[in-house]
Order: C-alpha cells, then structure tokens, then sequence
C-alpha cells in the first residue's frame, strides 16, 4: 500500500498531520526549525498580544502525580511585532500563528504585523483557562466571538483557525458561532482550569493557583469534544488534548480530526516524539490499507 | 504514592551555612538529590515566593542534599532568607551532566557557578592533577577556596583565586588567567561555570586550542523539562538539552556569549 502523511484542514495543506501545539517552545525561530526537522508538519506559536507579556512568576509549570501538567505561564510572549521581525526570514516552516486579545480591533492590529511574513494559519485562542480579559473569557461571549471572526477574516486571506475549550458557555455553541462568523477550522481543545494544592505547605503550587491541566488526563475529554463537533457540524477539526502515541493520533482521526497537535508529550518524550507518532500512523496506514489520512477522518462516526 | 520528579517534593531545611555576606547553603535530606551527577539541576520552589532552578551542591553527610544560593532578585533572595525547619519543594533533577576527562583538568568557576564545580571535583579520579580557578569581584565575594582545596586533598592540585580589585588572591580577571594557562599548558578537559562572559572566554580560549571543554549555561527558566521554551539558546534547550554544552557545539551557537531572553522571550544583549 502506498501510505502518506499528508492531510488538509480545509484550505490548508500539511506534509504531516501532527503539530506542535501552542505554548510549547514557540519563542525562536531557530526552535521552530529544529521542531519541524524533528517530524512536526507544522508549528503553532505562543499566543501573542499586541504588547509583550513576561506572564506569572513560578511556579508556573509542574507535573501532577497522577500524569499530566498544570500550567499557568500566564501567556508570557514577546509581543506579536517583535515576532513578526523574528519570522520575517521564513521559507520553509508552516507557522501558525496563536493570537490573544480582548477586543477585535487587537487581532486586527497583529495581522498587520505579519504581512511580510510566510504565515500558514492564524489559530485565535478562544480559550486560554488562567489569564483575565483573553482566552475563555472572549470564548465565553458569543458577541465577541462573532466579532472577533468577522474582523480577522475581514482583515486577511490566511486561513483562520479557532481554539476553544471548555468555559462556561457550552464549546459547541462557540463553535457553531465561530462557523457561522466564517472560520476555517476548529483546534479542540485548550487545556482545562485546574489546580492543585500542595498539602505539607498547604498552598496552592501555581503562582496563579489556578492553571490548565494538560497531558494524557484530558485525552479522553479531548477526543469527546472531537467527536461531538465533527458530529454536529462539517468544519475541518485539528485535535488537540493529551496526544502522546500515535494510536492517540489515530484515535483522533476516527473522531473527526484530519490533524492533531501535542504539547505535554514534548515534555515527557522530548522532540523525538513527532517522527515516532508520525511513523506509528503510517504504519497502522500500511497495515489496514489506507493511502490517506482523509480516508481516517470520522470513520468512528460509522455504525 | 511513588515520587513524581516533575511534581515538587516538600523537604525540611536543616542547616544554613553563610558563605559570604551574600551567598549561603541550604542543607536537607533527601536520597534522590544527593546523588545526582555534576551539573544537575532542579527546580526550587519557595513556597509563596517563586520557584528557579539550582544547580545542586554537595553535602559532607551521605544522604543529604544542598543548594547554595546568592541572593540577588525576588525569587533567590526568598531562597536565600529560608530559615532551618521552614520547608521548599524541589522537582527534578534535570539536565546532562559534564563528561569528565581524566590527566590534567581546569575547572574554572565564578559566583554560583562554582557550586557544579565543586561537584565535580567529588568524582575526580585520585591520578588526576587538578587546578581550580576562582573568579570574583573582591575579597568578601570569595567562598569555597577551602572546600575546593579539601576535596583536592588526596591530588596534585592548585586552586587559585582572582578578584577583579586585587583584594584577594591574584589581581584581574580570572579570564586572562585562564587565557594564560591553557597558553601555556595542555589541559585534557576545562569545565567552566558563571557568568556568561567568563565562560564564553574561557570556552574560546580552551576551544581555539582544540581543548575540551565544557560549559554549563544559565537562562531563564520556568518549566524545567522542554516544554515553555524559555531558556533556548539558538536552537537548543538549555533545560533539555544542557545545561552543560560543548565548546565544538558553542563556537556555532550565535547566542551564547551576546544574547539571552528575558521574560516576554525578547532577545537582550548581555
């Protein structure tokens, strides 16, 4: 059988079906080069602001005992025109670029930033769990969320991807929202608002006390809301959440996704873990005869 | 449950030794830590504080463990000011460690950065001949001469100190010290840590020499595992994939020695 690892999420086209996620090691272009040389079909940068932000102080990042990590890094980046500069020189690395904001008018800003850049996607992060005025707080409100849509496709040809998570506001509402302002692919999901407390100091362990659980805990929920979006509505889903193997990749697939992205398995495996799923999927291609990850997408869905 | 490195382990501080008016050593115990190899790190959280990361001090006593610390902003003077009884948590430990070469072997150190030194004088070999370089800005700033010449007691050694001011020891920069050692000598490893310019002189002068020699960076780091990005170094983690480098692989790095990032990830010169 002759198998690739090509996938499109709607207007886009990857090599590779697995993703750095946001947040993740996403402040160097020289970084994202070596990420992507390490198997990744693209790279998704921190979360930019129109001003740079140093985030909360640490205790930002630990592991929970039961597996998994909660952070609070507080979306610390350099700020979406400083990043531009950086990834001016770009040729070759699909890079999709993460934004925050509060307001429309914010990611309108930063899209200008980018305009001599070599930009794959813009992924709005509908759906931070732990920083005020951004995130969840903008996912949650659906005025906002039409807002926000409307203005960035107004404002570039680029594809438009929404991350969203789970708030208060039920996420498929905000993505049916998100779909009808226009958008071009749904990431689910974010991290989920968690913490924990250590119990001889008796304090929260996050600065912030409260931070998103991310990791092979949320897997399971990840791959819930996957298949529920790709039930309900036609839009192309990148699957996000706790993606460690590639049967978790597979998993993902059959669920809805034509791509996923990892974070946390990157702090348990290190970067040699793109090129190990991507070669655990075209194997399980080979060996049940598929030639395309398309042929995957949502087969779970069949009765 | 079974101890999770990436989860903070809560210890009890022991013993408090002042080195200087500025730097102490915090004592605990604890197994895991007292046996890590030299340029190991972990992350060091002072609860209600902050949490950085510490290169791993030695302790006399088997079992125990110790950080020592100069206090200098938030997060290291609450480090500094933990008193004995009052708890921390430590994850960890992280990082590579150095390659120790065995014959004649240059350790050069400033401030902290002489706290993987002294580790790795514990696992010199008794044959080798040993000379430690001790870099500091003046007299009250000098600490672990004594230490450094006890570990060394069973080899042929020197350790030499240098202040920039000439109060103590030799007058100048450890650095030109250095340059004129390795001129003049064929070392077999030189192992440095400190202050970035001091160890992106002493990784020159050994390198261009064809001399082995290690350095063990410091950037701003927050998770510790290679997961937020912060302390990369070009295209390396200095959390995952150092904190001790080669000389061969530094020389074509184009950060190391001008470069380092500060919280929002924005590129400073040093």
């Amino acid at each position: 059988m002759d198998s690739n690892l090509t996938t499109s999420i709607g207007p886009m086209q990857l090599d590779r079906p697995v993703m750095l996620a946001s947040g993740i090691l996403g402040i160097s272009l020289d970084v994202f080069n070596r990420v992507y040389r390490s198997g990744a079909g693209a790279v998704v940068t921190k979360s930019l602001s129109k001003e740079p932000w140093e985030g909360y102080p640490n205790p930002t990042i630990f592991g929970v005992k039961g597996g998994g990590w909660i952070n609070a890094v507080g979306l610390s980046n350099p700020g979406a025109p400083n990043f531009a500069k950086m990834i001016e020189s770009n040729q070759n690395i699909p890079i999709i670029v993460s934004l925050v904001g509060s307001i429309p008018e914010d990611f309108e800003m930063m899209i200008k930033q980018f305009e001599n850049c070599k930009v794959t996607a813009y992924e709005l992060n509908l759906s931070c769990p732990h920083v005020a005025k951004v995130g969840l707080e903008v996912g949650d409100d659906p005025e906002l969320v039409k807002k926000i849509v409307t203005t960035v496709k107004n404002t570039t040809n680029v594809p438009v991807i929404a991350k969203v998570g789970l708030g208060t506001t039920h996420y498929l509402n905000t993505v049916g929202t998100a779909i009808e302002s226009g958008i071009d692919a749904i990431t689910a999901i974010n991290t989920v608002r968690a913490m924990a407390i250590d119990v001889e100091t008796q304090q929260p362990i996050l600065s912030n006390k409260f931070g998103g659980l991310s990791g092979t805990p949320i897997k399971p929920i990840a791959l819930r809301c996957v298949y529920e979006i790709s039930s309900k509505y036609n839009i192309p889903i990148i699957g996000c959440g706790g993606v460690s193997t590639w049967e978790d990749a597979i998993e993902f697939f059959l669920a809805g996704a034509s791509a996923i992205q990892l974070g946390s398995a990157v702090g348990d495996n290190w970067i040699s873990i793109f090129d190990k799923i991507n070669q655990g999927i075209l194997q399980y291609m080979k060996r049940k005869g598929y030639s395309s990850i398309k042929d995957l997408v949502g087969l779970a869905k069949k009765s | 449950m079974q101890r999770n490195h990436n989860h903070p382990t809560i210890v009890t501080i022991e013993k408090v030794i002042d080195e200087t008016p500025t730097v102490r050593t915090l004592v605990f115990s604890d197994k895991v830590m007292s046996n890590v190899l030299p340029g190991q790190f972990a992350m060091v959280w002072v609860p209600r504080v902050n949490e950085l990361p510490m290169s791993i001090m030695i302790s006399k006593e088997s079992e125990k463990a110790a950080f020592t610390v100069r206090k200098h902003g938030p997060a290291s003077t609450g480090l500094f000011n933990v008193k004995v009884g009052e708890q921390i948590g430590i994850r960890g430990p992280y990082g590579n460690s150095f390659d120790l070469k065995e014959g004649k072997i240059l350790l050069v150190g400033g401030g902290t950065g002489l706290v993987p030194m002294m580790r790795l004088l514990t696992f010199v070999q008794p044959t080798d001949d040993v000379t430690v370089l001790i870099g500091a800005k003046s007299k009250d700033e000098v600490f672990f001469e004594d230490l450094a010449n006890h570990l060394l007691e069973k080899n042929i050694h020197k350790v030499i100190v240098s202040t920039d001011d000439g109060s103590y020891g030799e007058k100048g920069f450890v650095t030109d010290l250095v340059e004129k050692l390795v001129s003049e000598t064929h070392y077999d490893g030189v192992y440095t840590c400190g202050p970035e310019i001091m160890m992106y002189k002493t990784v020159h002068s050994a390198h261009s020499r064809n001399i082995f020699v290690q350095a063990s960076l410091e950037r701003m780091m927050k998770c510790g595992v290679g997961i937020c990005g912060s302390c990369c170094v070009g295209e390396d983690l200095v959390c995952r994939d150092g904190t001790i480098f080669d000389g061969e692989h530094l020389s074509k790095n184009k950060e190391f020695g001008y470069f380092h990032r500060n919280k929002a990830g924005i590129l400073e010169n040093y």
